[in-house]
């Protein structure tokens, strides 16, 4: 039950990763992956934002709704396979360097989102 | 292939068309539940190196890679190649992999573990990806159906 809980999150993450996606590759062209990069750094914030929420105060979430979330959701909204893929073809297109900066860029950004996150998260519950 | 002049354009409008948020939306559970089900066979101690996130985000940008290469080699981006792009692309390996779970996981650890847990994720990840995209093009030639 709670698998297919996830599930369903999971394809909701998806679905709205890649309407985000589309919408922000209409509006920004160029090289850099602006899209997936919005979305990593947002998705681990927001995975961060559940975690502290929990770690704190462990009654403010059921298990099941944390998983669904934070698994499912969350999970499902990030991506890592699509950075990769990014980061390999600006390595084979425009050079080794922009694609080492985009890599570098979404990890540290994103560590930095999840850190935020943890903080606010502990705040808010 | 014919072109179906009421369709629109096929890449500017797809995240808006049902069917295609469909395609995306099953696949993305279906990777979903398999990280789940993974995460849970495997689950370690928070405070160690989390090999199940690792092994599924860097095997996830292989296949990846390779799946996109693949695709653009053997032809247009219509048809059931863009159901294949998007389903088991988008959908399967995006749901599958996971940047927030490999972040949070990050925090969890002491700063020598994260620094090699980001490091090596990033670099053999995005080496996994452009080892599937040699491989889609010494295996797949140009216009061959996949």
């Amino acid at each position: 039950m709670t698998t297919l809980l996830i599930a369903l999150c999971g394809g909701a993450g998806a679905v709205s990763r890649f309407t985000l996606d589309a919408e922000v590759r209409r509006r920004i062209t160029g090289s850099f992956p602006v899209g997936t990069f919005v979305i990593n750094v947002l998705g681990s914030f927001l995975l961060g934002v559940l975690t502290g929420a929990l770690t704190h105060h462990a009654g403010c979430l059921s298990p099941t709704a944390k998983a669904a979330l934070g698994t499912g959701f969350c999970g499902g909204f990030t991506t890592f396979s699509t950075a990769s893929v990014e980061t390999a073809r600006l390595w084979l297109t425009t050079g080794k360097s922009e694609g080492s900066r985009y890599a570098v860029a979404t990890a540290v950004v994103s560590l930095l989102a999840a850190l935020l996150g943890l903080a606010v998260g502990r705040l808010l519950a | 292939m014919a072109v179906n002049p009421i369709r629109r354009p096929a890449r500017a409008h797809a995240h808006r068309d049902p069917a295609l948020l469909g395609v995306v939306f099953v696949g993305g559970a279906i990777g979903t539940a398999i990280r789940s089900l993974l995460e849970d066979a495997f689950a370690g101690p928070a405070t160690s190196w989390p090999w199940t996130t690792f092994a599924i985000n860097v095997s996830g940008a292989f296949v990846l890679g390779f799946l996109l290469e693949a695709l653009v080699r053997s032809g247009e981006d219509a048809g059931g190649r863009r159901l294949a792009r998007l389903g088991i692309g988008t959908g399967v390996l995006g749901g599958f992999t996971t940047y927030s779970t490999f972040m949070v996981e990050t925090t969890k650890l002491s700063w020598a573990q994260g620094i090699s847990y980001v490091g090596s994720s990033v670099l053999l990840g995005a080496i996994a990806a452009w080892a599937g995209i040699r491989a889609a093009k010494g295996l797949v030639r140009i216009g061959e159906t996949v």
